[in-house]
């Protein structure tokens, strides 16, 4: 231990403990912008810097160590100008057009001007003056706003590992931006978003789809209907000052039917269809010798991932739609069918927690008799958006019910919402299917959790299953790595490209909550917990619908509305 | 011929990085896209990454230079003898702005810190001659004896075929 004083209160620290760290342990807050817990730190912005006494400049708290008997002081005069200046020259070259910025409210160079109490323009020149990327339909960069704090560089680097982007030129001319500067349509991003979730400014955002679904909505013709991925009832209370991980189903759903959406549905539903397929998908490629191990399809980023980095490995992707695609090719089908409604009348909207789900229902290869299964997707921040414009007051709204038949689900679909979730719901369901008994201890606590990679080999009958899930794109390539090698011959691979799974995707709140994580994935197992049926398979709505319409799971018209193909993206690129 | 370049230095070593691209750009004279994706590859980075790199460090071009290379010399001397009017008077003459190629890739304009010459300032530099004591006045001058050397270079071309 060591002992040192930080603004004259006695402080002891471990070592090698940055003087920031020490600093918080006895609530003294100093401010950071490039600063990333758990990964080293680059000391770029500045913003943290304190004084030392015995040193000649201000020295940057995130990345210098304590040291016995050191005198800091973190509020003195010339620190705080120091801070000041910083914060001063990077408001100057920034457009300062909060009015209309979708991050109003939620910024943090917005609450650093704020704190030290921005009154004047002291340094006015040049500012930086480039385009905005438009060129995907999931996200929009916006090198104007951007402060060049590397965060979103470091997230997609070190922690997804894809390198989509990275600074480029130096200087004035200093840009994030992606190769050539050609758009991120054209670059390896596969639009998780988790860039958008560290930026702190708005010089990463979503696309939005507010005013498509809005003027669809007043359109007469048009019946519009929602739908709710599982990760959005766990998270979307956090924007209202509900405590993390509170269970807003009921209210989501009223709130929706408000806004003037026709029917609202569960993605659950479809999800406990995906089990369905899934499973006897699986089953057949271990009976039939097919190619394995088959990875799931569910997280269009990990698709994309697959598609742009090993298109060899195709063939090992699941062949079923992820959920929210099946729920609109099953709306447009057999419910539009039931309802006598036009396919062609039916505007889909998906609510979910992510930005490549925008990608993903624009996807060719999503459709059904050529009309695309989903319309518009809108991201977890979007709704809340529409729910401030409409006047919706979340607090005071009543509880309501999904429409049906395709509003029921099990606790299975529930937890599909995080890592591990779509493992542990397929397992549920391919033990009834290969031994015909109910599983009597539902949780597979080997496969929860936060760990980038979790293994686990699962008695099935006579069968043993070497099953891994992978959380979070970053820690993919040791995986397929691992498969190359062939070491341990894998049956079933769940991926999913955020850290933690949907429930931390790129479409949810935004704020730097290191325990938010957690809490979600609670609330996600909790809901599940309390379910009275658990299991895919026993869904009434999934039996009737498969008695009606789909004969069987992975029956021909299964096939044609429920499966899909996948594109080898390294030859579009080049 | 790139894989020849990369022969000398170790796979998937990013502190090659600098070192590769300085090959590649003394064979084909600035890094063509093509070939950074190649570096990347070779090196398992990111193009993003390679592409940042080769945009940091001023000896890097992702362009190839034009036939002649126009310098402007924008040191102390330089500057205070006006040779931002020299160089801007190039930039109306040629229609490019510094650090760009003519579209006939006839001529690239660059601005130079020092050329060492403060006592002929302003100094601009094409490819081995020193111009001295610049005035805007001559530029044109200048500029009409490389284009004439270009005409007589392809008709004694197309002549000899």
């Amino acid at each position: 231990m060591i002992e040192l004083t930080i603004n004259n209160i006695k402080v002891q620290a471990e070592e090698n403990m940055t003087i920031l760290d020490a600093a918080k342990s006895v609530g003294i807050h100093i401010p950071t912008l490039c600063h990333m817990k758990d990964l080293f730190p680059t000391g770029a912005c500045r913003i943290c810097v304190v004084e030392v006494d015995g040193m000649k400049g201000l020295i940057p708290s995130c990345s210098y160590p304590v040291a016995e008997g050191m005198e800091i002081k973190t509020n003195s005069t010339r620190v705080k100008n120091a801070r000041k200046t910083i914060v001063e020259l990077l408001v100057e070259n920034h457009p300062q057009d909060c009015l209309i910025c979708v991050r109003n409210g939620n910024c943090e160079l917005q609450n650093l001007a704020k704190k030290y109490s921005l009154r004047e323009h002291r340094y006015i020149g040049e500012k930086k003056n480039h385009a905005i990327d438009i060129s995907s339909s999931s996200m929009e960069r916006d090198p104007a706003k951007c402060i060049l704090c590397g965060r979103c560089v470091r997230t997609c680097n070190e922690i997804q590992k894809v390198g989509a982007i990275d600074f480029t030129n130096r200087g004035f001319r200093t840009n994030v931006t992606t190769p050539y500067n050609k758009g991120l349509n054209v670059s390896d991003c596969i639009l998780c978003g988790q860039c958008i979730l560290v930026c702190p400014t708005a010089a990463l955002r979503e696309r939005s789809s507010t005013k498509e679904v809005m003027n669809a909505i007043s359109n007469k013709n048009k019946f519009v209907v929602a739908q709710i991925a599982p990760a959005v009832r766990a998270t979307i209370g956090e924007e209202y000052n509900l405590p993390l991980g509170s269970n807003v189903t009921g209210q989501l759903v009223t709130g929706l039917r408000r806004l003037g959406f026709k029917r609202v549905f569960d993605t659950n539903f479809s999800a406990d269809l995906t089990i369905m397929e899934e499973a006897s998908e699986l089953a057949d490629r271990i009976i039939n010798k097919k190619v394995l191990p088959m990875f799931t399809s569910c997280c269009p980023g990990w698709v994309k991932y697959l598609e742009h980095n090993h298109p060899e490995m195709i063939d090992n992707l699941s062949t079923c739609k992820s959920p929210h695609e099946m729920e609109g090719a099953v709306l447009k089908s057999y419910y539009a069918k039931k309802m006598g409604i036009d396919p062609k009348d039916m505007y889909v909207v998906s609510i979910m927690p992510c930005t490549v789900k925008k990608f993903e229902s624009a996807r060719p290869e999503l459709n059904y008799n050529k009309i695309q299964d989903v319309d518009a997707v809108l991201t977890t921040r979007e709704l809340v958006r529409l729910f401030n414009m409409m006047g919706i007051d979340f607090d005071d709204l009543p509880e309501d019910e999904f429409d049906n038949p395709l509003g029921e689900s099990s606790g299975a679909a529930v937890i599909f919402g995080t890592s591990g979730g779509v493992m542990e719901a397929a397992l549920r369901t391919a033990y009834f299917n290969i031994t015909g008994k109910e599983l009597e201890k539902l949780e597979f606590y080997d496969i929860r959790g936060l760990e980038g990679i979790k293994k686990s080999i699962i008695h099935i009958g006579e069968m043993e299953l070497n099953v891994a899930v992978v959380n979070g794109i970053g820690n993919v390539e040791q995986m397929i790595s691992e498969i190359k090698e062939g070491k341990i011959k894998y049956h079933f691979i769940e991926v999913m490209a955020c850290p933690g799974g949907c429930i931390n995707g790129g479409g949810q709140p935004i704020h730097q909550k290191p325990e938010k994580v957690k809490k979600r994935i609670q609330a996600l197992y909790e809901i599940d917990q309390k379910m009275s049926n658990r299991k895919s398979y026993n869904n009434v709505s999934i039996q009737n619908i498969y008695k009606e319409f789909l004969i069987e799971p992975n029956s021909h018209i299964a096939h044609n509305i429920l499966h899909t193909s996948y594109t080898d993206r390294r030859k579009l690129i080049k | 011929m790139v894989e020849q370049l990369f022969q000398k230095y170790e796979p998937s070593n990013r502190s090659n990085l600098i070192a590769i691209l300085q090959d590649i750009q003394n064979v084909f004279g600035y890094l063509p896209e093509n070939v950074i994706q190649q570096v990347a590859d070779y090196l398992k980075l990111p193009l993003s990454s390679v592409y940042g790199v080769a945009t940091f460090y001023n000896q890097f071009r992702l362009k190839p230079l034009g036939k002649n290379v126009i310098r402007v010399c924008r040191g102390t001397a330089c500057h205070v003898k006006e040779s931002e009017n020299i160089l801007s008077a190039l930039e109306l003459e040629l229609k490019i702005k510094a650090g760009e190629t003519t579209r006939d890739k006839l001529f690239t304009l660059e601005t130079v810190a020092c050329i060492g010459a403060c006592s002929i300032a302003p100094v601009v530099n094409i490819n081995d001659e020193y111009y001295g004591r610049v005035t805007i006045r001559e530029i044109p001058k200048i500029l009409k004896k490389f284009r004439l050397e270009n005409k007589a270079q392809i008709k004694q071309n197309t002549g000899e075929e």
